[in-house]
């Protein structure tokens, strides 16, 4: 589904944020992204939707990530960004929700079809017709996550999907990661979050790819996560 | 809350009049558009000493207040700042016209008082009705009607964005000035010495933030262009008020309201 091909991304010359990166993706895996900050996981997101330049070859669902595929490639991927305000820039949940769908050529019966569907399965309902600016932090990000599922997209990127959420709304946010279909790429510090949703890890650092296995084996490994600026999740390291 | 957090909710406070549910409301965006446009036409093709003619249009905003529940008073505190420059634009006629025109209980009124006094009540209507325009319509509805009388797709999108970005700028005006005041105990304002550093923030701030909603908008589909959602259809309802309010409008203009009625009432008084 996504690939990455000895893909490097540098912002300036001589500052390469990402090296050599190779990976893939299947469809209906759900991906961990971890690594300390500055490791390269937001470039790497942000390359894959075409945000940022890149060398090598990177392809979703076989295509290339090129100026001309990225309506094709941006309609596969949903991404949920880090700031939920950001990612809101409608007056209305609702308003929000119908900009992607409308903009990729649905009707208007297609996308309030959507909205209503997405909105049901969230248990989000209540939201659709409150003003942005209204929502509390969950809600908020709950929402935001809403706006991109009405897209339908195959693969579901989140940029730290539990930061600044409550106990409470960071648990229902796990729940949903998991009842979400389609493949899921996840960056996040939140290591626990990471261990309730994702079967494998990526592990990240100084830009390029450390370790890639399953989520149990490399979240285990507290040789491996501090050698690389990170800890074991909470439920491991017996606090 | 401070001066921003108050602009702020101004500028949400409009988002929420608008997104209200009244008869004027569910008219379709374009009949409402083309009847503030029929009005202040209506109002500034008046003479500048036809001063009675102009009052009886008052009628407009005044059942448009009483149909939308908008309320008069948050419409005059929205317009404050510029109703001061408005009313000064015929500040100095009575200084070049002072032959008098009326005579209003034995006190001769010059032509000058009268121009001034009508200037600034076309200023107040006009302004009025764009004001209530603004509030019964979402900008996304009006933008969308503005496309349909074929404005410029591109001018269209600029003063859609423009609205969005003076809301995003002032929300990260509105932390600084807080993290600015939380260690500046007993400044009044903002010191001078850190309007450059702050200016400079500022835009930075915000460009980071305009550049990830411009991100977020790119990854939805957005191609240099809104697709606005179908807002109301132009309806039998929405002929009707354009058509009617047109001709209130064109009947004021070209006949003598406010002297018919006069004379109506003073006939029936008599």
């Amino acid at each position: 589904m996504i690939r990455f091909d000895d893909v490097s991304v540098a912002y300036e010359k001589g500052a390469t944020v990402l090296k050599n990166v190779s990976f893939a993706v299947e469809a209906g895996e759900t991906v961990g992204l971890i690594g300390a900050n500055g490791a390269g996981k937001t470039t790497l997101m942000r390359a894959l939707l075409g945000l940022v330049g890149h060398e090598g070859s990177l392809t979703v669902d076989g295509l290339e990530v090129t100026k001309k595929n990225l309506p094709e490639i941006r309609r596969k991927l949903g991404f949920v960004l880090q700031n939920s305000d950001n990612q809101m820039f409608m007056p209305t949940v609702y308003e929000d929700m119908i900009f992607g769908p409308l903009n990729y050529g649905l009707s208007r019966a297609e996308t309030d079809a959507r909205v209503d569907a997405v909105l049901e399965r969230l248990g989000l309902t209540d939201l659709k017709h409150r003003h942005n600016h209204k929502l509390s932090g969950g809600e908020k990000r709950m929402a935001a996550i809403a706006t991109v599922l009405a897209m339908e997209p195959e693969v579901l990127l989140m940029d730290e999907p539990t930061s600044a959420l409550d106990p409470r709304n960071r648990r229902l946010m796990i729940e949903t990661i998991r009842t979400l279909p389609g493949a899921k790429v996840i960056t996040s510090h939140d290591l626990d979050m990471i261990w309730d949703t994702c079967g494998r890890v990526i592990l990240l650092s100084g830009g390029t790819v450390v370790a890639d296995g399953p989520a149990q084996t490399i979240l285990r490994d507290r040789e491996l996560l501090e050698a690389h600026g990170m800890e074991l999740p909470l439920r491991l390291a017996g606090l | 809350m401070n001066e921003m957090d108050r602009s702020l909710f101004a500028l949400r406070e409009m988002d929420e009049l608008a997104a209200g549910d009244t008869p004027v409301h569910r008219l379709c965006p374009a009949a409402k558009l083309l009847t503030t446009i029929a009005y202040i036409a209506a109002v500034v093709s008046f003479g500048k000493y036809q001063l009675g003619g102009l009052l009886v249009l008052i009628m407009y905003p005044a059942l448009l207040f009483s149909l939308s529940g908008v309320p008069v008073s948050t419409c005059f505190r929205k317009l404050r700042f510029v109703l001061p420059l408005v009313l000064a634009v015929g500040l100095f006629n009575p200084l070049f016209d002072r032959a008098p025109l009326l005579n209003v209980g034995g006190v001769a009124v010059s032509g000058g008082v009268v121009s001034m006094v009508t200037l600034m009540v076309k200023g107040v209507l006009c302004l009025t009705a764009s004001f209530l325009l603004a509030a019964t319509t979402p900008i996304d509805a009006l933008c969308a009607a503005l496309r349909q009388f074929r404005v410029p797709s591109l001018l269209v999108t600029l003063l859609l964005l423009t609205y969005r970005y003076v809301g995003v700028m002032t929300e990260e005006l509105s932390v600084m000035t807080d993290a600015y005041r939380l260690r500046a105990p007993g400044q009044k304002g903002l010191h001078v010495s850190a309007w450059g550093s702050f200016l400079g923030q500022l835009l930075l701030r915000s460009a980071d933030r305009a550049e990830e909603l411009y991100g977020s908008m790119l990854l939805r589909g957005f191609r240099g262009e809104f697709t606005y959602a179908a807002g109301r259809p132009w309806t039998c309802r929405d002929t009707v008020w354009f058509a009617v309010w047109t001709a209130l409008f064109v009947l004021c203009r070209v006949f003598d309201v406010a002297g018919l009625l006069g004379a109506l009432l003073t006939g029936g008084m008599r």
